[in-house]
């Protein structure tokens, strides 16, 4: 409880901060009213993947969202693959949510610019254990986001903006997330050795950040998501 | 050379032993098919294991014609052989034992040619086999569970490949069991010179074929660097070469072949064990005396 | 007329054992040749050298006056074979069988000259059955069809015989007397019988353990000069003594006393008759032995 008064207390500092001018809950709400201008969409685009031990083409997805969490990915003629979890730890699930969060301001990245506010969860027992949120003040969109979980790991998210800036929709989303080592039994696959280089050192196969590009060429935005999408 | 194999094709289409080979084939690949029909989702999780800690995949994308047919290689192509040495390991030892071997030698032909014709027709009868195989797992596969990407799972990573790039895959997969197949055809065919009834030949043959399989699926260091590289059940596995992608950064490069070189030379090594078998088994029949 | 075959200081071991021992012999064009020893006497194992089966470990071989290991092809073409049972392909038809080894032999045939050998051997209405419902004399019949089927000039059969019936073994023989006289062919047959090569054979080999024990034409073999008489009547004793009072007498042969045997011509065993009758001699039988059969017997006895 005492860091949290602490933690309080540097928020209420940082908000009456003048050189700050907004603080963290005007910023994420100009966020989330950004958001909130959308129901539900329909996107297509590509997804991309880059995991030390998986080799996959590039999918033609359809992606479905529906407020206030719904999200599906549906690859229209392959195989998806999708991190578990990654959905339900989307930016927007986390925004819509903020009322469940401690915020900390930590000022404008010096680089960028961004504004760095992070978020942690009042209950102690939700699976995020942090997240971190850079924000482009100006026009009110999140262009990187780290969240810690319990169960699975740190995800990062890198999202660049084009023609639905104005919606807070993402051309492009880059999420970088932990994965487990792989192996199955040789049974199993009767492998074939044909000689290609084997990964010299296992502890780089246990923990390896896996990589997935989702770009979007279009969005239809709320013209109305089926429920039955979803399930 | 026509007239001749016509004849040693005839005694083969004409006996029905030989179908017993094409209805075994049939009857596993349905049984496959069955199984993977209703219980594939668990299967499919199996196979899955390794990745089902990090990701999602819906089963029934998986779950397709193509996978079903690679899977069903998987388990067939280690048998097949028995059915292969079936009929090759009587070409030569089933005509002594029938007593017709005498007529043959007989004959204004040469023993060489002789073997020469009737190790060809082993041979289409293995290449029309896997032709049966091809059309059972690959077709029937794909009508009975459509198509979708391959999923191929390895002991260390997955290789998805697109659909518009399985096919080719697979004719140089079948290509390439056809040249396994017909080396073990060939090492029955040298058996059946030496013996005068059919069955030694074809025991030893699955005999040969149980203990290099089990050598090549051992995982032991000792034989991994010593004797593994020069059995030939290893290199049969080199269908599945055809298999395993090369990536640009995790995304799958279409048409491009792992290790292409190491395809290409399992295939050279069963090629020169076919040449070996067959020609030792001229060698030796040119020498041999008839007295059955 | 030519020699067909002609085999000398033909020799075969199998380790220690000699099947085939230093043989000489000669077929000559157009003749039946009977090939008689006892079985294991290494008549199969020459039959199997003269058809390329077994590599001969020495000796020569000319067949049509060639070379049979220089010209193996060319003389095979022209050679028909029934090598001891006559196993064909059981799960093929008569019909199927015959065309098969025609082609084997190197001859496109019609359908129809196919039926007329199945004609021949007496199995054209079974032509379409498959071997394994043919019973053994079907079996050999066809099996001599087969050795016939691209019409060769020289045929040569194993044991043609072996595991018929009486009248199974009286067709074969008029058949290979009806090849011989008929369409002139060279035919060699192998038997352990004697009294079976005496009806059908123009000359005869007898071999006996992988050696020539007698080689020559079968009416100078079977009908020497001299040969035996054996008289059996109701007193052999009596008999003994009308045979010394008499002409008779000097041909009297003393070795056996069961019987009364005489060395005498042939022609003259019918005098030798009406002399017993006339002294009153009650005779059983006169019956002629030649030395072949004596020495056949003796073979086979052991």
């Amino acid at each position: 409880m005492k860091s949290l008064i602490y933690i309080l207390a540097i928020i209420s500092v940082a908000a009456v901060s003048p050189a700050r001018g907004q603080t963290p809950e005007e910023v994420i709400n100009k966020v989330k009213e950004k958001l909130d201008k959308v129901n539900d969409y329909e996107a297509s685009g590509t997804m991309k993947m880059n995991v030390s031990f998986i080799k996959a083409p590039v999918a033609t997805v359809k992606i479905y969202y529906k407020k206030p969490d719904k999200l599906k990915i549906n690859n229209e003629n392959g195989i998806s693959l999708i991190p578990k979890g990654s959905l339900n730890i989307s930016v927007g699930h986390i925004i819509t949510n903020a009322g469940k969060f401690d915020m900390i301001d930590l000022g404008k990245e010096e680089k960028t610019g961004l504004r760095i506010i992070k978020l942690l969860p009042k209950d102690e027992n939700a699976d995020v254990v942090l997240s971190t949120f850079y924000i482009d003040e100006a026009q009110s969109l999140i262009k990187k986001a780290k969240t810690t979980t319990k169960d699975n790991g740190t995800y990062e998210l890198e999202l660049t903006y084009g023609q639905y800036a104005e919606y807070g929709l993402a051309d492009k989303v880059i999420f970088s997330f932990n994965t487990k080592e792989y192996k199955l039994p040789k049974g199993v696959t009767f492998d074939y050795d044909d000689g290609a280089k084997k990964e010299p050192d296992s502890d780089q196969l246990k923990n390896r950040k896996g990589k997935i590009e989702l770009s979007y060429s279009s969005y239809l935005i709320n013209k109305g998501v089926p429920d039955s999408i979803f399930q | 050379m026509w007239p001749l194999l016509q004849i040693e094709l005839y005694k083969i289409f004409k006996r029905p032993r030989t179908f017993i080979a094409f209805a075994v084939i049939a009857l596993i690949i349905f049984l496959i098919q069955l199984a993977l029909k209703f219980g594939g989702e668990e299967y499919v999780g199996l196979v899955m294991s390794g990745l089902s800690s990090t990701f999602e995949a819906p089963p029934g994308q998986v779950l397709n014609g193509y996978f079903v047919c690679y899977n069903i290689l998987n388990l067939l192509l280690i048998h097949v052989p028995i059915l292969v040495a079936l009929i090759a390991g009587d070409m030569i030892s089933g005509e002594a034992n029938m007593g017709t071997l005498r007529l043959l030698v007989a004959k204004p032909i040469s023993r060489t040619r002789l073997l020469f014709v009737k190790f060809t027709a082993a041979s289409i009868y293995t290449i029309l086999l896997l032709i049966w195989v091809a059309i059972l797992s690959l077709l029937l596969s794909i009508v009975l569970f459509g198509t979708n990407e391959l999923f191929v799972p390895r002991g260390q990573e997955v290789n998805i490949i697109s659909s518009h790039d399985i096919l080719w895959r697979y004719a140089a997969a079948f290509a390439f069991a056809t040249v396994g197949l017909i080396t073990v055809a060939a090492l029955s065919f040298m058996l059946s010179t030496f013996a005068d009834n059919s069955i030694g030949p074809i025991v030893a043959t699955v005999c040969v074929i149980i203990v290099f399989t089990i050598l090549t699926q051992m995982q032991i260091p000792f034989y991994d660097n010593s004797i593994k590289p020069y059995l030939f059940t290893t290199h049969m596995l080199g269908w599945k070469g055809f298999f395993y992608v090369k990536g640009n950064e995790g995304v799958t490069i279409d048409g491009s072949i792992e290790n292409i070189r190491a395809v290409i030379k399992s295939g050279l090594i069963l090629a020169g064990y076919a040449a070996f078998f067959l020609f030792t088994g001229i060698w030796y029949f040119n020498r041999k005396n008839i007295l059955s | 007329m030519s020699a067909i075959i002609e085999v000398k200081g033909l020799t075969r071991n199998f380790g220690e054992i000699k099947a085939v021992d230093d043989l000489s012999f000669t077929v000559t064009g157009g003749e039946v040749y009977g090939f008689l020893g006892q079985n294991g006497a290494g008549k199969s194992t020459t039959i199997r050298m003269l058809l390329t089966l077994i590599t001969p470990t020495s000796g020569t071989i000319e067949i049509f006056g060639m070379n049979l290991r220089e010209h193996r092809k060319d003389i095979l073409r022209q050679v028909g074979a029934m090598i001891e049972k006559p196993d064909l392909y059981k799960y093929l038809t008569a019909m199927e069988n015959l065309r098969l080894f025609a082609t084997m032999s190197g001859i496109k045939i019609s359908e129809k000259k196919l039926m007329d050998q199945l004609e021949m051997v007496g199995l054209a209405e079974r032509a379409h059955s498959k071997i394994k419902t043919y019973s053994q004399g079907m079996k050999q019949r066809l099996g001599i069809a087969v050795a016939l089927v691209h019409d060769p000039r020289l045929i040569i059969l194993d044991e043609p015989t072996n595991g018929l019936d009486p009248q199974g073994i009286a067709d074969v023989r008029n058949f290979i007397l009806h090849l011989s006289k008929d369409q002139g062919k060279t035919i060699m047959v192998s038997s352990h019988l004697l009294g079976e090569m005496e009806l059908i054979a123009d000359s005869m080999l007898i071999i006996n353990k992988g050696k020539k024990v007698v080689e020559g034409r079968s009416d100078e073999l079977l009908n020497p000069e001299k040969i035996q008489v054996e008289i059996l009547t109701d007193n052999t004793e009596r008999t003994r003594s009308v045979i010394k009072e008499s002409l008779w007498g000097q041909y009297l042969l003393d070795k056996d006393h069961d019987s009364v045997l005489l060395e005498m011509q042939k022609k003259n065993i019918p005098e030798l008759n009406r002399m017993l009758v006339e002294k009153d001699v009650n005779v059983i039988s006169l019956r002629p032995k030649h030395s072949l059969e004596d020495f056949f017997l003796s073979l086979t006895r052991h």
